[in-house]
């Protein structure tokens, strides 16, 4: 079985709300939404306070290149136009929706639950309508799908890779969309293929997800050139490069992009956004979220329109937070990120909500570096995460630089690791951000 | 409700601590100890205490007094070093009180003065061994006959008059002719220092410690290789000035040396080819030393030497990188 070629880990899996079928989320009272929920410039707000609108409505226009457009996921009026500190205290533009309880949608959207699999339109249009309904990579870094799939006249893709790895513990959302939307599923692939104009999709699924590979083989069976292609578990498979690499064997070099090896990834919940998209006119207004955690009583997989705030989630699925806990996730936890304001509304990019115990959130006494070598043997990109916590530290920045940090993946294996409890990839975030500091200066 | 732990990720971390490390090289060496204890009697037991003991309260000592750190004597490591300087002196009555100067040389130059675990370029317990033998020569050549006290720990030997030597030493003085029998040398039965004798109890040890993971094949399989081939090649020149190979590794100190002295994480090199480099030249100079030396051991030095070289080996061989 086929997995990538240097490094990884094997966390606890904790796959604990697998079996939570996919819920409703019923509509909070208010909603924020913000205008950057993907990976670029902010969007602009075209509404204005006061206004009434529908689901679906844009309410917020990609201006610039790297940008998506926003739509309202509510019906109502618009509160206020102001900024909104989002949960992990970074504030943002965000229009604020007093949510009407009529749940009123634009007549555009197909809400029927009928399958529609015909597709007659081009790769341009394809790309256009990507860009209009705002759909953006949900496997976490959120960038905007219209400009991947836009390749550019010098690159030619051959391979779509769709990511269904899900090699973060705890999260189930990708499980559960395969297991209730798989032909949707495979209709989005098929969109993306003929948009890319490869001759094969490749479905990566990490082989302790049984159920979901039977589900998409049979699936993928009446489709043309979708192959579902189950992978050894290790941790960071869902990582682009990594996946690229253990489903073709190739290597996206330093520095350059999936494409450069004629490679598109893009994961399976984009898919199924796609597939809404092109098919039932459907902009990307919600995605599957779960909420989990060890300690909690009931495990959901819900189907959450963003601008709903994390505390509205919590407050519906769990009643209040155990008394125990020491951390909420958004993500999972190896590469999610702590939410320190539960107050803050869910993004397009938000895939959990997961509850950490008081004994699992607090990070272990650092000791002195053995030198033992697990967190080189651990990294996935071959670099040596001790050096750079030393260079680091010592504000030895353009060393680092030349040891490649800015190659690190952020995928925490090295601190994972680490039997002295070193916050590894603390040091290495400062430091890449330290070094290109220094790489824009010398632009300049 | 309680304010909300924010951290960057990752958020989850595997069970491994350096104290798990250390006590799992502790377990490795109790077979060692077993054999030693059966074959040098009460006296090698008393050493190892002595040495465990008096390592730790000397780290304690200098963190709490000196350093002004919190103590650490809890993760394992002072025990490591204390049971191998236990095994690396002669096991007669004088080094019950000698070793305690050992384990001040092991624990404040060769370990504390760097800054403590994971500082020292050299292995502490070797500096305080090769301290001994130079300061000490007489009582760490001096060796008690293995077997005598076989299995009776209570018979401490009256006096230290009934002194063997080590194979090695034998064959220094009389030449290869003294060499004994391999199978008795397999299981320990000759004159050494207490933890080096067992090539079978080391052996038990080091395959714990490659299942748990805690050592790789590099360095041991590298460092004894050498040692093999080179001693062949010496001896298949000449078979009457050299010794055979397999007396070669399965005497002296080259079993404990590969298995537990070299393998040591803070001293020696990260990646896999640094560490096949690093055995290598471990075998070369050990039996470069034995033969040439004045020494009739030469593992000591040849892991000391191959110590200062480890930054090096750290810089010239790097892991390979991800689609280089």
């Amino acid at each position: 079985m086929k997995t990538f070629a240097m490094g990884g880990v094997h966390p606890e899996e904790n796959k604990i709300s697998t079996n939570a079928v996919i819920e409703e989320f019923p509509l909070p009272k208010t909603a924020v939404i913000l205008m950057t929920q993907h990976l670029g410039a902010p969007a602009t707000p075209c509404v204005a306070k006061g206004d009434t609108v529908k689901v679906g409505q844009l309410i917020g226009k990609a201006e610039a290149f790297m940008c998506a457009n926003v739509h309202s996921p509510f019906s109502g009026t618009v509160a206020k136009i102001d900024i909104c500190k989002d949960a992990f205290g970074l504030a943002k533009p965000a229009v604020y929706i007093n949510v009407d309880e009529n749940d009123v949608w634009e007549e555009s959207i197909d809400r029927t639950p009928d399958i529609v699999r015909q597709c007659d339109l081009d790769p341009k249009q394809i790309v256009d309508k990507l860009k209009e309904m705002g759909i953006v990579g949900l496997g976490g870094a959120t960038f905007p799908t219209h400009i991947k799939y836009n390749i550019a006249p010098d690159k030619k893709a051959e391979y779509l890779i769709i990511n269904a790895v899900e090699c973060e513990p705890y999260l189930t959302s990708d499980h559960r969309v395969m297991m209730e939307h798989a032909e949707e599923i495979c209709i989005g692939v098929s969109i993306l293929r003929k948009c890319l104009g490869v001759p094969n999709a490749y479905i990566g699924i990490e082989n302790n997800k049984p159920e979901p590979i039977a589900v998409m083989k049979k699936m993928a069976a009446n489709f043309e050139g979708i192959i579902v292609e189950p992978l050894k578990v290790k941790y960071p498979q869902g990582a682009e490069k990594q996946l690229i690499n253990a489903i073709t064997g190739r290597c996206v070099p330093s520095g350059k992009l999936p494409i450069d090896v004629g490679c598109v990834v893009s994961n399976v919940g984009t898919a199924y956004a796609v597939y809404e998209a092109i098919q039932k006119n459907k902009p990307l207004i919600e995605n599957i979220l779960t909420v989990t955690g060890k300690k909690i009583q009931s495990q959901h997989n819900y189907h959450v329109r963003f601008g709903t705030t994390y505390s509205d989630i919590i407050a519906h699925a769990l009643g209040e937070l155990p008394e125990t806990t020491g951390k909420v996730i958004s993500g999972g936890p190896m590469m999610g990120k702590a939410v320190s304001n539960l107050d803050a509304p869910t993004t397009k990019g938000a895939s959990s909500v997961l509850v950490i115990d008081a004994d699992e959130a607090v990070r272990a006494t650092e000791s002195n570096c053995i030198r033992c070598g697990k967190c080189m043997n651990a990294c996935p990109m071959g670099l040596e995460p001790y050096l750079f916590s030393a260079l680091v530290r010592n504000r030895r920045i353009e060393e680092a630089g030349a040891h490649n940090i800015l190659d690190c993946i952020e995928c925490g294996c090295c601190f994972f690791s680490c039997p002295a409890n070193k916050p590894l990839l603390d040091e290495i975030r400062l430091g890449k951000n330290l070094y290109r500091g220094i790489l824009m200066a010398k632009k300049k | 409700m309680n304010l909300l732990n924010v951290s960057g990720s990752p958020h989850v971390h595997s069970d491994e601590s350096t104290k798990k490390i250390m006590w799992r090289v502790n377990l490795a060496l109790a077979p060692m100890l077993i054999v030693a204890v059966a074959f040098f009697g009460l006296n090698a037991l008393l050493i190892s205490a002595v040495s465990v003991a008096s390592c730790l309260l000397f780290q304690w000592l200098i963190e709490k007094f000196i350093m002004k750190t919190e103590s650490t004597i809890c993760d394992g490591s002072a025990v490591v070093t204390g049971l191998l300087l236990a095994f690396n002196v002669p096991a007669t009555r004088e080094m019950i009180w000698l070793v305690i100067i050992a384990a001040l040389v092991a624990i404040g130059i060769g370990k504390m003065s760097f800054g403590g675990l994971g500082k020292n370029p050299f292995n502490p317990a070797l500096v305080g061994r090769v301290f001994m033998l130079i300061s000490f020569p007489v009582q760490m050549t001096t060796w008690p006959k293995p077997g005598e006290n076989l299995f009776s720990m209570v018979s401490v030997p009256t006096t230290d008059a009934t002194t063997g030597a080590t194979p090695l030493g034998l064959i220094k003085e009389e030449g290869i002719g003294a060499a004994g029998d391999i199978w008795q040398y397999f299981i320990g039965n000759m004159g050494g220092s207490l933890g080096e004798v067992s090539a079978l109890a080391i052996l038990i040890g080091a395959v714990y410690l490659l299942c748990r993971k805690v050592i790789t094949w590099h360095i041991p399989v590298s460092f004894i290789g050498t040692a093999f081939v080179f001693s062949g090649i010496l001896w298949l020149c000449d078979k009457t000035a050299f010794l055979d190979p397999v007396t070669t590794i399965l005497t002296g100190g080259i079993m404990l040396g590969a298995c537990f002295m070299a393998t040591d994480m803070v001293t020696s090199p990260m990646t896999k080819a640094g560490q096949l480099v690093f055995g290598f030249g471990c075998g070369l100079l050990t039996i470069i030393i034995r033969n040439w030396g004045n020494y009739p051991e030469g593992v000591s030095f040849a892991i000391l030497l191959m110590n200062s070289v480890t930054p090096l080996l750290n810089r010239w061989f790097k892991p390979k990188r991800f689609a280089v």
